[in-house]
């Protein structure tokens, strides 16, 4: 054992979920998905044991070394006494009778571990596995949430969240899912679906639609952190990989100043850009950078140009306009949604001004669903002075945000509207 | 100077919590008992798992766990040194377990 006492604040953050990220996918790898379970108790096992003993015994000198031993121990007698439980590799069927315990101790060095999570990653977003479920269990097993933290920041039943994890390790049994880096021609499409996972998740964090608060940087901090996962390995980086990066270092620079003390959400024309992260935004340049190679233009990549021309801009005033809707129609030729034909109406209204936004807004097909689109239509009708249109559309949108913060600075808005 | 003994009940579900909160726990549980080593007030203590048996009444009648439902069940115990009961009180205030639904019980260690 190593000598005790480091001090507490020598524990780095995250530790706990951080390993358990990597111990649930190493042990994975080792029991084979259909026993994700087992993989999953070790590891809580294992954490249960640091509990219990480090307040008394003091922290060990190297914490993940500790942990990393005390789960391949508890692996090997899990092994021991389910052997019966493991797949059994069609090659060795003759050896069924006194299977050798699989290799327990290479693979527990850091690039290893994390090629495990890769790995686990491709397994969570198999194609066949609906987003929603992806999400839910890269959560779990490889951020570590609970099933009630899940059921929080998505504001669903705890109940839910069991039944799609239960699902979907149903699924690994039942398809016998192994954890692989795909094959080089099934690489690209493999890694969209984790790069969209990803981006998902960090939106759930940049605008927690479904929460009492707005933001939840925890969310963000894990979408980077598999992101950068991706990015990191010779096999997975792409230039979409890179930008999505980009684009989230850009978003994450202005969590400071979207906020106020009380939780109250301050516009972008208001912000204080003396507060957004230059760091973050100097790592969105590099990331931005390294996403420029090969001739592949993806959303991302416009995104982050967006989000970089905001960025970069002085004042809201004397924002790239211009060149944010040059942005917003390529997004809109290559990856159509109501969501960004709305985005663009902003942009159409700081270019051409309010009527043709409004025009350009009238002419969206299905974006009435959208709190965001009668949020706008608000600002629009507004600044047309046609205050009876900009009340009903605001009223709309107050209805339809199930985020707290939104539904107070939409009323915030009708209020000054009616007085 | 007496001694006394906190016996925990209840606190973290260990089959759902997550890791996150398990560290943050973990950590809470090791600043106060720092402190309570620091000040010489820590005789010694141990937590418990979860796996063990009772027995009772005259035919020794023998039940597995768990012995109790969750908020009863005693997840570790420590001894310390007070002055008295009000002082062994407020050291047992510092103790984090109530942030997880916990109790703890104070209770003098009879001394001949």
């Amino acid at each position: 054992m190593p000598g005790p006492n480091q001090h507490i604040s020598q524990l780095a953050d995250h530790l706990f979920r951080r390993e358990a990220g990597k111990m649930v996918a190493v042990l994975t790898k080792l029991f084979g998905t259909e026993n994700l379970q087992m993989a999953e108790d070790v590891v809580q096992d294992t954490l249960l044991l640091a509990f219990n003993s480090w307040p008394d015994k003091g922290i060990p000198n190297n914490p993940s070394a500790w942990l990393y031993r005390v789960a391949k121990n508890k692996a090997i007698d899990r092994l021991r006494h389910n052997r019966h439980l493991l797949n059994t590799d069609p090659e060795n069927l003759t050896e069924t009778h006194d299977q050798p315990l699989p290799d327990i101790d290479k693979p527990w060095k850091q690039e290893l571990l994390e090629d495990d999570m890769l790995r686990m990653m491709f397994a969570c977003c198999h194609p066949r596995i609906p987003k929603e479920n992806q999400i839910t269990l890269i959560l779990k097993t490889l951020c570590g949430f609970s099933t009630i933290e899940i059921a929080k920041a998505f504001l669903i039943p705890e109940d839910t969240v069991s039944k799609r994890l239960y699902r979907t390790k149903e699924f690994f049994r039942n398809e016998k899912v192994t954890l692989n880096i795909p094959s080089v021609n099934e690489l690209k499409n493999r890694t969209d679906v984790i790069l969209n996972a990803i981006y998902l998740l960090f939106n759930e964090g940049y605008n927690a639609t479904q929460s009492e608060y707005l933001i939840r940087r925890d969310l963000m901090d894990e979408a980077m952190m598999l992101c950068h996962l991706i990015t990191k390995n010779e096999h997975t980086r792409q230039p979409e990989a890179y930008a999505l990066m980009a684009l989230m270092c850009f978003q994450s620079s202005r969590n400071e100043s979207r906020l106020s003390p009380e939780g109250e959400i301050i516009l972008l024309t208001k912000q204080d850009r003396s507060r957004w992260d230059r760091q973050l935004i100097e790592q969105g340049n590099h990331y931005m950078n390294q996403a420029a190679y090969g001739d592949a233009v993806s959303a991302y990549h416009l995104e982050a140009a967006i989000a970089f021309q905001h960025c970069t801009a002085k004042s809201f005033d004397t924002t790239n306009w211009p060149a944010i809707l040059g942005y917003y129609d390529w997004l809109c030729r290559i990856a159509p949604s109501p969501f960004t034909a709305i985005n663009k109406a902003v942009a159409i209204m700081q270019v051409n001004g309010p009527q043709a936004a409004l025009d350009a807004l009238q002419t969206i097909a299905g974006a009435s669903k959208f709190y965001l689109y009668h949020a706008i239509l608000g600002e629009v009708y507004t600044r047309l002075h046609d205050y009876a249109s900009a009340k009903i559309s605001l009223e709309k949108a107050i209805g339809l945000t199930r985020s707290a913060p939104e539904k107070r600075i939409l009323q915030e808005k009708l209020y000054k509207l009616l007085n | 100077m007496k001694e006394y003994m906190l016996l925990f009940r209840g606190g973290l579900d260990f089959a759902t919590v997550s890791p996150e909160v398990m560290q943050q726990s973990m950590m809470k549980w090791m600043t106060w008992m720092d402190g309570l080593k620091a000040d010489g007030t820590y005789i010694g203590g141990e937590r418990l798992t979860q796996t063990g048996a009772v027995l009772s009444g005259p035919q020794k009648q023998l039940s597995d766990g768990p012995y109790a439902e969750g908020k009863e069940v005693v997840a570790g115990f420590i001894a310390i040194k007070a002055n008295d009961l009000q002082q062994a009180i407020e050291i047992a205030k510092g103790c984090p377990i109530y942030e997880y639904d916990g109790s703890t019980e104070v209770q003098e260690i009879a001394k001949m």
